[in-house]
């Protein structure tokens, strides 16, 4: 399939049906865009119920939002955003093979700060159990619309958090890998594709946090 | 049928699984386990199949119950999970991925002159993701079914059925999911893997619809996802989120549903379209018609697509304002409906017309999708929906649109490709006679729901007034014939595989890659990848002049078709 000349790595890094890695690596980059784009549309529909309920309920979420830990929302906001930073290094390093080492160290950090996101997330989870902050019948807040305020942020933590997971899984597999074949772990576009998954999951956290945690502490 | 026995059916040549493709390799692990974009076809084809059938059966109970106006054959209950299940199956696991993940999978590597999709594996991991939801399906099916009906609507759904509401839209979940793969493939293939020379505006018209579509697929499905997905934990956990009593909007659950569901129209329809813009000009041996509109066409109906969702909401007490938009938007989507209705008629002005069974199940989608379109006006219009909302009317409208139009250019798709895919050529007495068949028996069922539809039969009830009782008894008695039409199919097309003539390379002399190559086609597709040079549906270049088919009586029609250059 490959060109005989290829370069060894690159050979290593190579799939079917590609038969050059430059195109592979365009390809690859594009269909993680098509999925982000998806990815966009999924947490748009519940972004755009949660805006819709918060213009018909403005006080009920301002004085929900004011229930939420804001200590655990901006800890694990700062967590991200450095773990972010830290992924962000990788694409880059991990071309040089002489720097492999150096990005499986920064996925393995990453991998650790979004673990570090959620024991702090299970913390938060059971300190808002023992509140009463799970909507049902024995529910802290009695406004209408509260109970729509937590509905949503239960729904919205927890569906970023399995995004996190999936990532967590996605970057310690890249790194695992990428030990025992150093070579192919410098080529493949498998690196560039789970640093923007990371990315995304970050960015849409970022989000949540704005719309979460931060209405009622003006 | 004479011809077809007569061929070259040689003792030694009894196996159609010796040739291409179908020859590399015999196991369940090869084809379990394969990569191939041409046997992932295979498997979905098969899936579908299996599943067309049993949404098929339910529908038939439902139609034995109809003939009598009373409630006498299943009971209410039952009669709800009937055409519940028919809806799931027949939207979820036939229709959405009927066209692109047999023929789009099979076709689009090669009609842009690629070895395979970009991402051989996530396609077969497309296909077990699909297999995954159609388990969930069957275990609602085993577990005594659902009974919401296809939409799902809350709060009836989220809180008060007592049926496997959470099974059925994990279902719908999870295969979702293998569509939305489906659709990333099919984007970054068509953008990164064309053979030199073929540009954009040389496509295959099959082609552009299999982007648009993946496109649609990718922007509204997980919408859909998301929908499910809080509905199922608003049922499962109690969180309410479109629960009325806790304040929350059940019309936002449709709002959201129908934002997927209406492109999800779009999703079944446009590769139909591409199939029948690859047929017609063939058989008619013109060039396509307005070749550029017909890709704006398409464009456009999948933009437009994503903001007429409110016309299924007219009578739900959303803004009346919105009513007025949302009928706007859904005239102005006919519009490119009708521009590629038009390019296909003008496309068979002067052809040399031959009524083989794909232009047969063409014709039938023209016309059946025309009518199918037509009516969705009516049903833009404000005053006339109201009249017609919930009423056979409207059943009878989308039956036309999907049924008449996605199922007979399935139809199309399945008898113009049949040769390049099995290598097999099929009888085509039959074929004409099925594809005849099918657009009568269509008409037969569902011009009957029309009428009664607008005379006020309800749908999904299983019991009504007797004067409506002719029509349900026509309507059942086009059931039978529209089934007889489609098992036909299945009977002649499996008898080819043994004893059909072997199908030479290009057996319609068409244009396009897939049929430069041999049949059933090489594992990697084609033995040198081509480079294209030429202008789409070439069917008359200038100076043209057939030397194989010149025989008395086409050279002189072959001739005139020239001059019109």
């Amino acid at each position: 399939m490959s060109d005989a000349s290829a370069h060894p790595a690159e050979e290593a890094a190579l799939r079917e049906p590609w038969e050059s890695i430059a195109r592979q690596r365009q390809a690859v980059e594009m269909g993680m865009w098509a999925f982000l784009a998806s990815e966009i549309l999924f947490f748009g529909g519940i972004f755009a119920g949660y805006t819709i309920y918060r213009s018909a309920y403005p006080e009920a979420f301002w004085v929900a939002g004011g229930h939420t830990s804001l200590f655990y929302g901006a800890t694990n906001t700062a967590i991200l955003l450095v773990s972010s930073a830290v992924i962000a290094l990788v694409p880059r390093s991990a071309r040089w093979l002489s720097l492999g080492s150096f990005a499986r160290m920064m996925l393995w950090s990453g991998a650790l700060l979004g673990i570090a996101f959620l024991v702090l997330k299970g913390f938060e989870y059971a300190e808002d159990f023992h509140e009463h902050l799970f909507p049902g019948p024995d529910f802290e807040l009695h406004e209408k619309g509260a109970q729509l305020f937590f509905a949503f942020y239960w729904c919205l933590t927890a569906i970023h958090a399995v995004h996190l997971i999936i990532g967590i899984g996605l970057v310690a597999r890249l790194a695992i890998a990428g030990a025992r074949d150093p070579r192919w772990f410098s080529q493949t576009p498998a690196v560039q594709a789970t640093a923007l998954y990371w990315g995304l999951v970050d960015i849409i956290w970022s989000i949540v946090f704005v719309i979460v945690y931060l209405p009622g502490r003006g | 049928m004479t011809d077809a026995v007569l061929g070259d059916t040689l003792p030694h040549d009894a196996t159609t699984f010796d040739k291409g493709y179908l020859g590399d390799g015999h196991t369940l692990r090869s084809w379990l386990l394969t990569t191939d974009h041409k046997r992932i076809a295979i498997l979905y084809a098969l899936t579908i199949t299996i599943f067309f059938f049993v949404g098929g059966i339910a529908i038939a109970l439902v139609r034995i119950e109809l003939v009598t106006p009373a409630q006498d054959f299943v009971t209410a209950d039952e009669y709800n999970r009937l055409f519940t299940l028919h809806g799931i199956i027949m939207v979820w696991f036939f229709l959405v991925p009927s066209i692109p993940t047999t023929f789009g999978n099979f076709l689009l590597p090669m009609m842009i002159g690629a070895r395979d999709l970009a991402f051989p594996k996530l396609n077969l991991f497309s296909w077990y993701l699909t297999i995954i939801g159609g388990a969930f399906t069957i275990y609602v099916l085993l577990a005594g079914g659902v009974d919401t009906g296809w939409t799902f609507y809350t709060p009836y759904s989220s809180i008060y059925s007592n049926s496997h509401v959470i099974a059925a839209a994990m279902a719908v979940f999870v295969s979702g999911f293998g569509t939305i793969a489906t659709g990333v493939n099919f984007i970054t293939t068509t953008h990164t893997m064309r053979a030199p020379g073929l540009t954009w505006f040389r496509l295959p018209l099959f082609v552009w619809s299999m982007y648009t579509v993946s496109i649609v697929i990718v922007l509204a499905t997980p919408v859909l996802a998301m929908t499910l997905l809080l509905m199922m934990l608003e049922r499962f956990f109690g969180v309410p989120i479109f629960n009325p009593n806790e304040g929350g909007d059940p019309l936002l659950f449709q709002h959201l549903f129908w934002f997927y569901s209406h492109p999800a129209v779009y999703i079944m329809i446009l590769p139909a379209m591409g199939v029948v813009s690859e047929v017609i000009p063939c058989f008619a041996r013109r060039r396509l018609f307005g070749y550029d509109f017909m890709v704006y066409a398409l464009i456009a109906i999948s933009v437009i697509g994503f903001f007429v969702w409110g016309h299924h909401m007219f009578v739900s007490g959303q803004s009346a304002y919105a009513n007025l938009v949302f009928s706007f938007l859904s005239f102005i989507v006919a519009v490119p409906s009708a521009i590629k209705v038009f390019n296909w008629t003008a496309t068979l002005y002067r052809g040399q017309i031959t009524y083989e069974s794909p232009m047969l199940y063409s014709f039938g989608f023209v016309g059946l999708f025309t009518m199918g379109g037509l009516t969705g006006l009516f049903l833009a219009s404000i005053p006339i929906d109201i009249h017609a909302t919930d009423t056979y009317f409207v059943v009878a409208h989308f039956h036309y649109v999907m049924v008449g139009g996605t199922v007979s250019a399935f139809f199309a798709a399945l008898h113009f490709w049949w040769p390049k895919i099995t290598g097999r050529m099929y009888p085509e007495a039959w074929a004409r006679f099925a594809a005849i068949l099918m657009f009568f028996g269509f008409n037969f069922t569902f011009f009957p729901q029309f009428i009664m539809g607008w005379a006020g039969m309800p749908r999904r009830y299983g019991s009504y007034p007797p004067e409506f009782q002719v029509y349900h008894v026509l309507s059942s008695a086009g059931a039978a014939v529209l089934a007889v039409a489609y098992l036909m199919p299945l009977a002649y097309l499996t008898w080819s595989l043994r004893w059909g003539r072997r199908a030479p390379d290009n057996p319609w002399r068409a244009t396009g890659l897939e049929w430069q190559t041999s049949s059933p086609p090489p594992t990697h597709n084609f033995e040198k990848l081509p480079i294209v040079e030429d202008e789409p549906y070439d069917y008359h270049p200038k100076g043209y002049v057939d030397q194989e088919h010149e025989t008395a009586g086409t050279a002189e029609s072959t001739q005139k078709g020239g001059e019109q250059q």
